[in-house]
């Protein structure tokens, strides 16, 4: 097994699951376990009912409207059936999941007041040194809420507005409330209305007009416990002409047991401005990573989704945007690394509302010892959306002969004039390729990991520095990781 | 310490059809020494090559390699590599994303590692420096370092990325498939004298070609001729001359159809 960094060691996980046996867990109670420290604040017993909803939000000091609005979407969960395409979700367990949990009691102002555990965990993430060099605010999600935001003072002063939702919620209500499901009602699927009952955490984002972030904006996510359910809420508002980029990054140990993550990203683009939102995903081989993400851009606006999944069970993840306005443009740029038993079925909804829009989707997928990477996609341009131009790309790396590789695109056009390419590829890694690099002194693993990481290269380039350096050790790793 | 390439009686067929090319080769290449192999189309040049290097299209049916000693056909490829072997293809694959910049600096770096598993690689400004350095010799442009390993290459291009590679590499004995074809008049003579000025006491070569055009510049110690499979006749840098005026018709004559192995 290659080393990573951040995996917490046998003794760690033994500790962690003997101490996880003997959870009888009220809300007062603090647990420590598992990066033998950190102290978590509330560990909510496993299942969901109305009255926990409720105790979430009373927790939270909610204002009653969100209240009523979580629980709402709870009934609305429970109403909807488990979805029956794209992967197998049947044997989610909702029964077995946390669905609310802190690591600390408030939202750190200053690095100095982070727990030095959690600054250790960072430190193994490599977040100390990524703050120095790119970031100009730092959201860190540790399990349910955050416990350290930083923003710099020129951005503050520019009036932008980055802080964990839970914050936004309290500072700033009038904003949420009017923004708040409004690109994602709860009841859009079974999973929006489940994270909308038991949201925690996520990022909130608010750029005035003009204003041009030219640093990416980023957070990091992690699952730090055993079932442990994530349920971010993401909110990002770009007003005219500005622009932002927003990167997350996630990483999570392994686990026996099942978890669930489950997050919610709402963007709203004004005229003319511009967003792309990037994602690392790298969890663990039993996690359930069903994301519900969408955007819409009005006239003359840019929504940018790049999009890297590894890890996981299954992942169910199709960035939408809507294209409101004329001269909207949207791309989904995404990469997905199914390795054994996982299912990555990702893809793209582009829906052109308005005319002269245009959209660009490329998909690279790579499958690996039976891992299955599928496409699908949803390509719609409405009545009176005349004069559109759409590209899509799907192309395919599989490493071996029992991985498999599926693209379902779904196209439906009501207009006139519309321009489309769809290219789909799989391919193999060939032979004679391997030869040359091995006979440059690479092992045949870091001849494969070269041409998997130049299979991905194009969209790997449209990633910040650090973030591409990072998919590539990602990457290797899982190429490593098959052995046994 | 002189390195020394041993080729025994070395036999090989083609793994997928059993077609045997290669029907009892003989050589022996020292670090320093430069042998050029010439014969017709199809004799077995290029498998020569690609076996030595460990190529899995090919088996080997008989004899041995041996590098200082060293049972080289038990390595694998890589190690091969790193033992010191190199081979500049006559047909380069192409590695789509994958810039030549980047992937020198793996090639070094697993060098580096599998001599001391602690190193962390050349720093980044060191390899930059000789990557200049070797392509201004070379007469490179630089932007080569950015594009994509072959991806898109003229047929002369890909030859110079051959040539800019065994630089980077240092090899000890070095195998050249063909690095004069494609060659426009002027790359030509600016690879060969790159070539030229890579040959020396530290490299020995095995340069596989044609025309007596690569030779003027390498004077190689040695030639060879193969045909069907075998090393034919041996001589000094003459026999190239002779070759080049008579053609092979005489030596087919004098050796007339190989026995089969
Ligand atoms: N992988 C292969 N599969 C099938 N036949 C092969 C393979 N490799 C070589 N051969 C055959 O072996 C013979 C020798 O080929 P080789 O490429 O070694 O010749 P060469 O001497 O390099 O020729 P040239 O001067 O044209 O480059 C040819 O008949 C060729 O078709
Ligand atoms: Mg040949």
């Amino acid at each position: 097994m290659t080393d990573i960094d951040f995996v917490p060691s046998e003794k760690q996980l033994t500790d962690e699951e003997s101490a996880l046996k003997d959870v009888r867990s009220s809300y007062d109670e603090t647990y420590g376990f598992h990066d033998d420290d950190v102290k978590y604040a509330y560990v909510s017993e496993k299942g969901l009912d109305e009255e926990k909803v409720r105790q979430i939000s009373a927790m939270k000091n909610e204002p009653e409207w969100m209240t009523e609005i979580r629980v709402k979407a709870y009934h609305e969960f429970l109403e909807r059936p488990t979805p029956q395409w794209g992967g197998d979700l049947n044997q989610l367990d909702f029964d077995s999941i946390y669905y609310y949990m802190r690591a600390t009691d408030k939202t750190e102002r200053d690095w100095d007041d982070v727990p030095p555990e959690i600054k250790d965990t960072f430190d193994k993430l490599g977040i100390p040194e990524a703050e120095q060099k790119y970031l100009q605010g730092v959201s860190a999600q540790y399990d349910s809420e955050s416990v350290y935001h930083n923003l710099r003072e020129d951005l503050a002063s520019k009036g932008v507005l980055f802080l964990d939702m839970d914050s936004a919620l309290r500072e700033y209500p009038d904003i949420v409330k009017e923004y708040f499901g409004t690109i994602i009602p709860s009841n859009d699927n079974k999973f929006s209305a489940l994270n909308t009952a038991v949201w925690s955490g996520g990022s909130f984002i608010y750029v005035p007009p003009g204003v041009h972030i030219e640093m990416p904006l980023q957070a990091y996510f992690r699952i730090n416990t055993q079932n442990m359910g994530q349920f971010e809420r993401t909110l990002i508002i770009v007003d005219k002409d500005a622009y932002v980029h927003y990167v997350e990054g996630c990483t999570a140990p392994t686990y026996s047991s099942d978890s669930l993550h489950s997050a919610v990203v709402e963007i709203i683009i004004k005229d003319g401005g511009r967003c792309r939102y990037t994602t690392i995903q790298n969890w663990s081989n039993n996690v359930y990573n069903l994301v519900t993400k969408r955007a819409v851009a009005e006239k003359n606006a840019t929504m940018e989704w790049v999009d890297a999944n590894l890890g996981s069970l299954l992942t169910m993840k199709y960035p939408a945007v809507i294209l409101k306005g004329e001269g909207s443009h949207g791309e989904v740029l995404s990469i997905a690394f199914a390795g054994k038993g996982q299912h990555q079925d990702a893809g793209a909804k582009i829906t052109h509302l308005a005319p002269n829009t245009t959209s660009q989707i490329i998909s690279k997928s790579i499958g690996k010892d039976g891992g299955r990477g599928s496409y699908r996609g949803l390509l719609k341009v409405a009545e009176g959306a005349d004069n559109i131009k759409s590209n899509v790309v799907c192309d395919a790396l599989l490493l071996d002969d029992i991985s498999r590789s599926d693209t379902y695109p779904t196209i439906e056009i009501d207009a006139q004039n519309v321009t489309m390419g769809h290219e789909a590829s799989v391919s193999k890694i060939g032979e004679d390729q391997l030869f040359y690099l091995m006979s440059r002194g690479l092992s045949e693993d870091e001849a494969n990991a070269m041409i998997v990481n130049g299979f991905l290269e194009p969209l790997v380039k449209e990633l910040p520095m650090e973030y591409a350096l990072e998919l590539n050790r990602l990457i290797q790793i899982q190429l490593e990781g098959s052995i046994g | 310490m002189v390195t020394t390439l041993e080729i025994r009686n070395l036999h090989a067929q083609v793994a997928a059809n059993g077609e045997s090319i290669l029907r009892g080769v003989n050589l022996t290449i020292k670090q320093g020494e430069v042998h050029a192999l010439m014969g017709p189309n199809g004799s077995g040049k290029s498998t020569l090559a690609n076996v030595l290097m460990g190529n899995p299209q090919y088996e080997i049916t008989a004899g041995e390699v041996l590098l200082d000693g060293e049972d080289l056909l038990e390595m694998d490829t890589d190690e091969r590599s790193r033992a010191g072997i190199f081979l500049a293809f006559q047909y380069p694959v192409s590695i789509p994303g994958v810039t030549l910049a980047n992937f020198l600096r793996h090639a070094i770096n697993a060098r580096l590692k599998a001599e001391d598993p602690e190193s962390k690689g050349m720093p980044i400004p060191k390899f930059v420096r000789m990557m200049r350095e070797k392509m201004n010799s070379l007469g490179v442009d630089h932007s080569f370092a950015g594009r994509y390993l072959n991806e898109g290459f003229s047929g002369g291009e890909k030859k110079r990325a051959e040539v800019l590679q065994m630089a980077v590499l240092e090899p000890k004995i070095a195998i050249m498939d063909e690095t004069d074809s494609g060659l426009d008049i002027d790359a030509l003579r600016i690879v060969a004298e790159g070539i030229q000025k890579l040959t020396g006491p530290e490299m020995g070569a095995l340069v596989i070609t044609h025309y007596q055009r690569m030779l003027d510049y390498i004077t190689p110690d040695f030639v060879h001729v193969m045909m069907h499979g075998q090393i034919v006749e041996s001589g000094g840098a003459e026999l190239a001359l002779q070759l080049e005026e008579k053609g092979y018709d005489w030596l087919r004559e004098k050796y007339g159809q190989p026995e089969q192995a």
